[in-house]
């Protein structure tokens, strides 16, 4: 009689324990949410100020002066788009030949280090990339690549404009170049991951009915990851828009609208890095803050849509076609 | 005139190329990047670098305190952030069955996992350093963690989903309780896996600047209060690097060699690790 009291005192402790443990674990899960709940709560709240002094304003606004007061994020929001986009427009092609040859054509020997190469490289922290664009790449292309930029394509009609200027090898192409650099190991790496989702048996009556290799990576291996491409694509530019370290060295800061690509302006991160902690007064502070809101508002929407995109991917993983 | 089959081999063949093409283009700049920070890094990586601090402009020193610096804050935030991710993984995979949360927190971290990381520097700042009222090393640490958990949460989370379901019907049908079930059985069985994702966490903390920029900022003397501005190597390179002075950058150089290769290492180990333990199950 003892044993059983003492037997069921000890289940019903089991049983607290399991509850407890639950609960932690659950607590840990509802953490995530409430820390992103915090981030925007409290970006938003840091902006309140600009928001009430600027309100729409801000968004289309180029002005940007401590002395008087006067924000407006235009600059950084059109620099962080248009050093995204050159990064993508460079990157996406390279990405996904290397991913490409990393699934199709590579020796087998040569399959796995070069995979790991990828992986490790998108691994190498961003000031690396910043600090090599700053102190190689920048000299380099303002001596040898902007003057014939210049030469031959800023003195055409309607492109003109957009690469002329003087060839100081800081600036927003720049920029987009070294993010390039960085985004290829890591939209490569996600490329390749989806690629090698297709089915074996797909790819081998492709090939059995005589198609070449270029035939079937574009018309058995790309339409059936078409939304994991675009997907991976997507975490790239979430990634780049994001980007601090490496467009800070080597966009100028300059807080200018500027037609030419070839001069300095400003990105949303890097305004912040360069300008944060010597930010004086409420509203400087508070207009980088909002700064810091429409950045996070961009990615989170980015990146959320990539997310979608690659699940619905997985999801397509278990369907006999 | 090119028969049809001419031309589809010219096109693969074109195609082919290409790809290669860019798998070289690809590499080239990697090389590139690896092969200046070696010929700048080796050469500026003398004892000194390991044993003074970083020297005011214009004169010799080394990169003590940020390197102890960097790694105190690594090391804290790794505490701070594993034990929260490893909970909220296992929550995921061990319990998530029903319910709406499981879903939604598994998006919210995929996004939290790419979130830019000056963001998160700024949220440090909003709720911690106005609070305290100044720069320190925990508001570093506290920033490192936010990004170790979302890393942490997703390796947990796959690493559990690859346990059989059978090891835990079998330690069930033994009349085990579910919290024994979950820490003795599965995480024990999952344990390499998890000990990667934290090694993976480590390699990117070690090299994130901007969450630090607005948290921990920096210190130019030896400092081990966690309560203070601290140096640390992400924010001395990017100070030392965009300085005129020669001294600094060659300081900014071996730096940014140093955490190049313990990520590099930490990601070689954390691989290797993996791959012995898939080995052995």
């Amino acid at each position: 009689m003892k044993s059983t009291l003492l037997h069921q005192a000890r289940l019903k402790q089991q049983i607290w324990l399991d509850m407890l443990f639950r609960g932690l674990t659950r607590l840990s899960a509802f953490g995530v949410l409430a820390l992103l709940l915090a981030i925007i709560a409290s970006l938003v709240i840091g902006s309140m100020p600009a928001i009430e002094a600027f309100g729409f304003h801000f968004l289309v606004s180029d002005e940007w002066n401590p002395v008087t007061d006067e924000y407006g994020a235009l600059v950084p929001i059109v620099g962080t788009l248009v050093t995204s986009g050159i990064a993508l427009l460079i990157a996406i092609p390279v990405s996904f030949g290397i991913a490409i040859f990393l699934t199709e054509l590579s020796p087998r020997v040569l399959r796995r280090p070069l995979g790991i190469a990828v992986e490790l490289l998108a691994g190498i922290p961003s000031i690396i990339y910043g600090m090599w664009g700053l102190f190689v790449f920048a000299p380099l292309f303002a001596d040898h690549f902007e003057p014939w930029i210049n030469d031959h394509i800023g003195t055409l009609p309607m492109l003109g404009p957009f690469f002329a200027g003087p060839p100081m090898g800081i600036g927003i192409l720049t920029a987009g170049i070294i993010l390039a650099i960085m985004v290829i190991p890591f939209i490569a790496s996600v490329m390749r991951d989806v690629f090698e989702v297709v089915p074996p048996m797909l790819k081998e009556s492709a090939y059995g009915v005589g198609a070449t290799t270029w035939e079937v990576v574009m018309k058995i291996v790309l339409p059936f990851t078409r939304i994991g491409v675009v997907g991976g694509i997507m975490l790239g530019l979430g990634r780049a828009l994001g980007e601090t370290m490496a467009v800070t060295f080597v966009i100028g800061n300059a807080h200018e609208l500027s037609k030419s690509l070839l001069m300095p302006g400003n990105s949303i991160s890097s305004a912040l890095a360069n300008e944060f902690t010597e930010a004086v007064g409420e509203l400087y502070t508070s207009a980088l803050i909002e700064l810091g809101l429409i950045l996070f508002f961009i990615t989170f929407v980015v990146l959320s849509l990539a997310r979608l995109m690659l699940h619905k991917l997985g999801k397509g993983e278990g369907q006999t076609t | 005139m090119l028969t049809l089959y001419t031309r589809r081999r010219i096109v693969n063949i074109t195609g082919l190329l290409v790809s290669m093409l860019a798998m070289a283009f690809g590499l080239f700049w990697l090389c590139w990047i690896l092969f200046t920070l070696l010929s700048h890094g080796l050469t500026a990586l003398t004892p000194a670098v390991f044993s003074q601090m970083t020297p005011p402009p214009g004169s010799t020193g080394g990169l003590l305190n940020a390197i102890a610096g960097t790694l105190m804050m690594s090391l804290l935030g790794t505490l701070i952030g594993t034990p929260i991710g490893i909970l909220a993984g296992t929550y995921l995979a061990e319990f998530g069955q029903r319910g709406w949360l499981a879903p939604v927190t598994r998006f919210i971290n995929d996004i939290l996992l790419s979130a830019p990381s000056i963001v998160i520097g700024l949220f440090v700042y909003e709720v911690y350093v106005i609070r305290v009222g100044h720069f320190s090393g925990w508001a570093g640490a506290l920033a490192l963690a936010i990004i170790v958990i979302p890393i942490v949460i997703r390796t947990t989370e796959n690493m559990l989903r690859l346990i059989p379901n059978t090891l835990r019907e079998a330690a069930s049908a033994l009349g085990a309780p579910q919290w024994k079930i979950v820490s003795f059985v599965t995480l024990r069985a999952a344990r390499a896996g998890i000990i990667t994702g934290v090694m993976l966490a480590i390699a990117r903390i070690s090299g994130e600047t901007a969450p630090l920029l607005f948290t921990a900022l920096n210190n130019q003397f030896w400092s081990a209060d966690m309560n203070s501005p601290l140096a640390n190597l992400p924010v001395v390179i990017f100070q030392f690097a965009m300085s005129p002075y020669e001294d600094w950058q060659h300081l900014a150089w071996a730096g940014a060699l140093l955490i190049t290769i313990s990520v590099l290492t930490l990601n070689i180990l954390a691989r290797i690790l993996f791959r012995q333990s898939a080995t052995t199950h």
